[in-house]
């Protein structure tokens, strides 16, 4: 590994530690940390938008003709109709001309719903309810290789599938009081959500745990490399940027603890 | 006060304090931890195993940095796996920031192939993997939905070329490729809404195999596409990465990571039951004591 990617390896393990420190309290490095993930986002995403949309999309297609001329030469000009929509867009900053960004966002709307209504509701609801009103597998009823819980595919998922689906939905029926049989499928309906909400929760802290274990490989990896004598470019400069960020944060963490005890000193 | 209401006041930092050092102290301990794989990621493997050598899989990278922590494993397992076995691959990124990823994921698994290795018992001799041969990165492209729909058509409608602005037409691989009829399955690593489009404008459209790689958030909310037989099979989170590392004898960051997951998952569990003995316990002495 070469010097220059060292550091910013430990740019990354500074940034990293800057963004965990908002755990103890919120401060001028977590601020930084945060502002540069926005701004460097927003601003590669525009880049991106101007490289893969505007540029193939608008321009290189009328550059047909002669540059010079602003493109009045070109032979695709019809592309200046979706260019003169989109500038539209920008009249919403204005009081007296906003109307004309209507226009715009109807195209817009209108052809993604017409796309997206028929999809959708084949895949989203048609496709579903098929998957709900499938014959009771009875034969395997516990798995189909042996006894099976997690086969999604044996009788006892798809009869737990229809049940828990109609106990749901019945909870979300206000129409009818939630008393007597009604009532007790309505709690069975809430018990069902709750389970789904857990099984989302119990995934949640896994995904927030392999964040936090990615910053501790790379953090670890920023470390061996620090003293990685077999490296061919390591050099003493790896061992004292090393020392250099230990001490900042050590320095950082002894200041804090300073101004806390001066602080509990001055209360009490 | 009693101990439970001590706890339920507990300042959250030391939680906190007290989960780090439990990640960072198991890290640092090596030891592995069984892994179990469910049905729904051997599925995928199975897929990708079964497949011929020439086969053609497409994968998307439908994730930012800010999924790579999950995400990433699973492409390196699949990516690996598929050069492997001779398996060629279309990348996509219909995420904004994912041809950064995609890119630094080619960069990697290319450098690995190189190497003689040995996964399941089968040597697999070290080769150099060919840009145009034995994959095609077609990048970016707004608008996903319109994008999956017009690949639908033909590749070289969204994208007349590749991430490196090579023509699609003089891409050796692409010359037999012209849309999804000749693709023979279709992973989406994704971290986000995307992966609603693969389903809806792709699959359902297309009718192509889809696998999915998801974030452990997402995970849950896909399930029933996986009962309907809409996608062939999920991988969720890093445990589905590490699943699938374990399938494909090849080891990587989602199995290393396995040993804190367990530890962290008990120690919040433990968190959990301590916070609810605590919160019950104080409603029986308050009730007791006719305050509530």
């Amino acid at each position: 590994m070469e010097f220059t990617q060292f550091l910013w390896m430990t740019f990354g393990v500074f940034v990293t530690l800057c963004i965990m420190s908002f755990l103890y309290k919120d401060n001028p490095f977590y601020k930084f940390a945060e502002h540069l993930v926005v701004g460097v986002s927003a601003g590669y995403f525009v880049v991106i938008l101007w490289h893969t949309g505007l540029v193939p999309k608008l321009f290189q297609r009328l550059a047909d003709g002669d540059w010079y001329y602003g493109f009045l030469n070109s032979s695709n000009l019809e592309y200046l109709i979706p260019a003169i929509l989109g500038c539209l867009m920008w009249t919403r900053f204005s009081k007296d001309y906003s109307w004309l960004s209507r226009w715009p966002m109807a195209l817009y709307i209108g052809i993604s719903a017409g796309l997206a209504v028929p999809l959708e509701m084949s895949n989203r609801v048609n496709k579903q309810l098929q998957a709900m009103m499938v014959k009771i597998d009875w034969a395997n009823f516990f798995g189909h290789d042996g006894f099976d819980l997690l086969d999604i595919t044996n009788g006892l998922s798809q009869l737990l599938i229809l049940v828990g689906a109609l106990a749901a939905i019945i909870y979300f029926f206000f129409s009818k009081e939630h008393k007597g049989a009604f009532g007790h499928v309505a709690t069975l309906g809430i018990w069902v959500l709750m389970i789904g909400f857990g099984a989302s929760f119990g995934f949640t802290v896994m995904a927030r745990i392999s964040l936090f274990i990615n910053r501790l490989q790379d953090t670890f990896a920023w470390g061996h490399q620090s003293f990685d004598t077999s490296n061919e470019h390591y050099s003493i400069f790896f061992p004292i940027v090393f020392w250099g960020l230990v001490l900042f944060v050590t320095g950082y963490i002894a200041y804090e603890i300073v101004t806390h005890l001066r602080k509990k000193a001055t209360t009490s | 006060m009693n101990i439970f209401e001590k706890f339920m006041k507990l300042d959250r930092r030391w939680v906190y304090l007290l989960l780090i050092t439990v990640c960072v102290l198991t890290y640092v301990a090596d030891f592995d931890v069984p892994i179990l794989v469910e049905k729904e990621v051997k599925v995928i493997y199975d897929r990708i195993e079964s497949l011929e050598e020439g086969s053609v899989v497409l994968i998307a990278i439908d994730y930012d940095p800010n999924s790579l922590a999950e995400l990433h494993p699973m492409t390196y397992a699949i990516v690996e796996h598929c050069w492997r076995k001779k398996i060629r691959t279309i990348f996509t990124s219909l995420s904004q920031n994912g041809p950064g990823m995609c890119d630094q994921a080619i960069r990697d698994i290319t450098d690995s192939l190189s190497l003689d290795r040995e996964y399941n018992g089968v040597t697999y001799k070290g080769r150099e993997i060919v840009n145009g041969v034995d994959y095609c990165f077609l990048g970016f492209k707004p608008y996903y939905a319109i994008v999956i729909l017009g690949m639908g058509q033909a590749f070289k409608l969204p994208f007349p070329a590749d991430y490196y602005g090579t023509p699609l037409d003089s891409i050796p691989m692409m010359q037999d490729i012209i849309n999804y009829d000749q693709v023979d399955l279709v992973v989406d690593i994704s971290g986000g809404n995307i992966t609603d489009a693969w389903i809806s404008y792709g699959q359902g459209r297309f009718g192509f195999p889809l696998a999915l790689g998801l974030t452990g958030v997402m995970t849950a909310q896909y399930y029933p596409f996986l009962g309907s037989g809409q996608v062939i099979g999920i991988m969720g989170g890093l445990l589905g990465a590490a699943q699938y590392e374990q399938l494909a004898d090849n080891p990587g960051r989602a199995k290393d990571g396995m040993r804190v997951q367990l530890a962290a998952h008990l120690v919040i569990i433990l968190f959990i039951v301590m916070g609810n003995v605590g919160y019950f316990a104080s409603r029986k002495r308050l009730k007791k004591e006719g305050r509530a």
